[in-house]
């Protein structure tokens, strides 16, 4: 038993394949919902901000390096570039390629898949950033921007949940049913969800 | 021993005049009478191990433990008992690069699987450690207890562990009443109600993975989840060892665990291995991935790797 | 026709024995009662409330209980080191005394299973782990052999001490065709007890303090130190309240042989010492927090040292046959030898196991107010038992008691 085990183990990854010739595997394909290519949420655009040609459309397009009136809030830590090295000056409500194709804000993946071309490579395979739904079914995938901030991509640092209970101070106690402590990680979702 | 001090030791303490005559009233009715007067009790007490009950019987218990859990949570349960799907292992792949060491996952994992609030038990625990220093094999120097303002800190990287899913689970291998075994999609279980509490598992594991429910497992009602599986997530009893099983109640439905979805760096994989076109199958074969303590052949099934 | 309720008649006969004696008796079995009253209130919280009210946790999950367990054991087995020369050898002096052996043998298993079920979180569900009607998980688990070869002994030594009896309250030997065969089963048998128990923890591989195959082997010698030395002071006791004789050559002989023991263990714990601190691999941590401390972490340092003290002290007591034929120079090394052997086998075994724990946790075990009346309890309750079982079977034993032998036996 043990050694048929040990045998598994070692060689699963050779007999994967001849294995599910035999077992017939569940596969994202076969297994009912249709795979939809990246099935994103909408981007996370700030409220108001779009459609940018709401303010754009009669501005002339100023090129220069500059401290910006309006978007003060941007600060270009990201690379030594500029807006328009991915905003298209011709049409705000797009974005552009390097190749200069024009692309929806809903598939900007392509924009920074132009630099970070193993990122998105692990990225369509599910394997960089997060990937909910089902493992064997339909998946939901998000945007580089709903978690990295394009303008400032690296993540901020965040309050992590308290440690476990020290050993020494796990003791029995008496508690009414309202002293029972709460998860912590409960207030935050309610926060979220407000 | 070294004594410690006596006043703050809650077996010393609990021993006063008053106390000791109760106590002993109580605990002798306790052992000669059921807590509940109907047969139920003694459904409880013969109940067969899982593996033995045929589906009626297994239908019975089923019934038997909703009806004690509405009884004592004041919840509407409902157990489940979905089979292994075919022709799936189960696999886990973290990254080690991303992990910021936030803990949603373990909280994540508290919510979903019904862990006690107090006495505390977390399934997964996340170790610091400081870069540079030894860690791969000496895990001496991770810190577990770390709570800094911000994560994460300069200078320090996160590595959760949680149950490995073993192919070759000491565990499982050493428990004496077969009360834990490996389920045919890889994931290790425990029978709840066929565990006697020797914690022989504990010593065994090499991952700290087990936990015992030194006292009476407490959850606030309305943080209860009903959605449970008779191997996975439902209500554990005082005096019985319980662990991660990747979720089982979700998994086995299609879906992610749910370490895997509150995780906001994404660093949490997770898939079929015998699925070649799998998020884990990815991570085994583009990236390096190691499993820890592989000196030991226990051959988890849980991998961590580097995306950068 | 011979009455074949006679047997029992007379057991419930000599029974009565143990309600009769002196008013030391009576208050010797009176201050054990009490020690196992509190043990069971005691007991009956931790029944209530969980193993909470020990200081045992998921870090240390083992503690107290089980490490009296494990001594427990050793002392169970050690009746080998009478039955051997007793039987095997045919010396005398031994043989007037084995049934002693195999009397605190008996005692020992009962205590062994009574610490083992107290450390159980479910004890309604032991049955769980018997073959049939629970899920024995044999031959995989090795605490399902130490089940089957711990009753075993059990069951071995009661037939050899009541076969015995049985002869002699009619006044007859026993019969060489009847007490050999369980002679030949139960040395291997007693050593197999506590190799069994040894490999319970030698099997572990995540727990490097146990995971040397040295284990097994000082586990015996340690086993046939301490165990032996319990009796030479039960022997003496025994032979100042009771009829019964027991020679001075006995005594000097056993002690003569736990000198030999003590210097095979003491070996054998040299050669691990070196082993790890020369090597000083990663697998240092439990001994260097056994004997050094680490991380500032070093509860057991002390009680190492007195245990290591005690035993090289005895060693040297029991080996020049001066000292060890001095009645004070021979309990005092007794008792070193119990109390080195019991925190070196005890706390000094299952503690260093779960520290530095697997994920290199460090916490530091000491057991609550709570598992010492536990464990004091279960103590008293086997003083008590050896007690009564003394006062059984000694009127027998000693010809004070005897009774008619049936027809077909004349």
């Amino acid at each position: 038993m043990i050694k048929k085990i040990h045998i598994t183990c070692l060689l699963f990854l050779l007999l994967a394949t001849s294995l599910m010739i035999l077992e017939g595997p569940v596969t994202a394909e076969d297994a009912g919902d249709e795979l939809v290519e990246f099935p994103v949420p909408p981007p996370p655009f700030s409220e108001g901000i779009f459609p940018c040609s709401n303010c754009h459309a009669g501005m002339e397009v100023n090129t220069t390096k500059r401290e910006l009136e309006f978007h003060q809030n941007i600060k270009l830590k990201h690379f030594d570039g500029w807006c328009f090295d991915c905003h298209n000056p011709d049409d705000r409500d797009t974005l552009r390629l390097a190749s200069g194709k024009v692309i929806s804000f809903k598939e900007s993946e392509f924009l920074c898949g132009q630099c970070h071309g193993t990122i998105f490579r692990d990225w369509k395979a599910g394997v960089h950033g997060k990937r909910t739904g089902m493992w064997n079914g339909r998946k939901e995938y998000r945007l580089c921007v709903h978690c990295h901030w394009p303008h400032a991509p690296r993540f901020k640092p965040i309050k992590p949940l308290p440690p476990p209970v020290r050993p020494d101070d796990i003791k029995y106690r008496k508690l009414r049913p309202e002293e029972i402590p709460s998860n912590p990680l409960e207030e935050i979702l309610r926060g979220e969800k407000r | 021993m070294p004594g410690r001090d006596e006043k703050n030791n809650p077996g010393f303490r609990l021993i006063d005049r008053r106390g000791f005559l109760k106590g002993a009233a109580l605990g002798l009715m306790s052992m000669a009478l059921p807590h509940r007067s109907d047969a139920s009790f003694w459904e409880g007490f013969f109940q067969k191990h899982f593996r033995e009950m045929n589906s009626e019987e297994i239908r019975e218990v089923i019934k038997r433990l909703e009806k004690e859990y509405k009884e004592k949570y004041k919840v509407d349960f409902n157990i489940k008992t979905t089979k292994p799907l075919p022709g799936v292992l189960f696999g886990y792949g973290l990254d080690i690069s991303r992990c910021i060491g936030c803990r949603r996952c373990v909280y994540a994992c508290v919510k979903e699987n019904n862990q006690s609030r107090d006495p505390q038990i977390h399934w997964i625990t996340v170790l610091r450690f400081r870069k540079g220093e030894k860690w791969v094999s000496n895990l001496e120097e991770a810190d577990k207890y770390y709570y800094p303002d911000r994560v994460p800190e300069e200078g320090y990287f996160y590595v959760p562990v949680q149950c490995q899913q073993c192919e070759n689970p000491p565990c499982v291998k050493v428990c004496p009443t077969q009360a834990t075994w490996k389920e045919r999609d890889g994931i290790v279980v425990i029978d709840y109600n066929w565990c006697i509490g020797c914690r022989y598992c504990m010593a065994a594991c090499p991952y700290g993975a087990r936990r015992f429910n030194w006292g009476e497992p407490r959850i606030r009602r309305e943080e209860i989840n009903p959605n449970v599986h008779y191997l996975g997530n439902r209500p554990r009893y005082r005096g019985v060892v319980e662990k991660c099983t990747f979720c089982i109640q979700r998994t086995r439905e299609g879906r992610y665990p749910a370490c895997v979805e509150i995780c906001p760096v994404g660093a949490r994989k997770f898939g079929n291995l015998l699925d070649p076109k799998s998020e884990i199958r990815y991570c085994i074969e583009k990236k390096r991935v190691f499993r820890l303590k592989e000196d030991l052949n226990t051959f988890p099934k849980f991998y961590y790797f580097f995306a950068i | 026709m011979a009455d074949i309720y006679q047997p029992i008649r007379n057991f419930f006969i000599t029974l009565k024995q143990i309600t009769v004696g002196n008013k030391w008796y009576y208050a010797w079995v009176g201050f054990l009662s009490l020690l196992v009253l509190i043990g069971v209130v005691s007991y009956i919280q931790q029944l209530n409330r969980g193993l909470i009210l020990t200081a045992m946790r998921d870090q240390v999950s083992w503690g107290l209980y089980i490490s009296n367990f494990t001594f427990l054991v050793g002392v169970a087995a050690a009746a080998v080191l009478l039955v051997i020369p007793a039987y095997l050898y045919n010396f005398k002096p031994i043989k007037e005394i084995v049934l002693l052996g195999e009397m605190l043998a008996i005692t020992a298993i009962v205590m062994c299973l009574l610490f083992i079920v107290t450390d159980l979180g479910r004890p309604e569900r032991a049955w769980h782990i018997l073959p049939v009607v629970g899920a024995m998980n044999f031959p995989s688990s090795l605490l399902a052999w130490d089940v089957i070869s711990l009753n075993g002994y059990l069951i071995i030594n009661c037939i050899a001490v009541f076969y015995t009896l049985y002869r002699l309250s009619i006044g007859k030997e026993y019969k060489m065709s009847v007490i050999w065969p369980i002679v030949i089963i139960s040395i291997p048998w007693a050593i197999s007890i506590h190799t069994v128990t040894a490999f319970l923890y030698n099997g572990l591989s995540s727990r490097p303090f146990w995971n040397a195959s040295i284990l097994a082997p000082r586990f015996i010698a340690s086993a046939l130190c301490s165990g032996p030395a319990l009796m030479l002071i039960i022997f003496q006791i025994v032979r100042k309240v009771s009829k019964m004789e027991i020679s001075d050559t006995a005594i000097f002989k056993i002690a003569e042989l736990i000198a030999y023991a003590m210097g095979v263990n003491l070996f054998l714990f040299g050669a691990e010492f070196f082993k790890e601190f020369y090597s000083g691999s990663i697998h240092l941590a439990p001994m260097k927090y056994l004997y050094f401390g680490l991380h500032g972490h070093s509860n057991l340092v002390i009680w190492m040292w007195v245990a290591l003290i005690f035993n090289v002290t005895a060693f040297f007591l029991f080996l020049r046959p001066k000292t060890r034929e001095n009645f004070f120079a021979l309990n005092l090394a007794c008792v070193l030898i119990i109390i080195g052997v019991y925190i070196e086998k005890g706390m000094g075994l299952v503690v260093p196991g779960f520290v530095p724990g697997t994920l290199g946790e460090i916490y530091e075990y000491t057991p609550t107010g709570l598992e010492k009346n536990v464990t004091i309890g279960i103590w008293a309750a086997g003083a008590l038992f050896f007690t009564l079982f003394l006062k059984f079977a000694l009127p027998v034993y000693t010809g004070e008691l005897r009774f008619k032998a049936p027809e077909n036996e004349k």
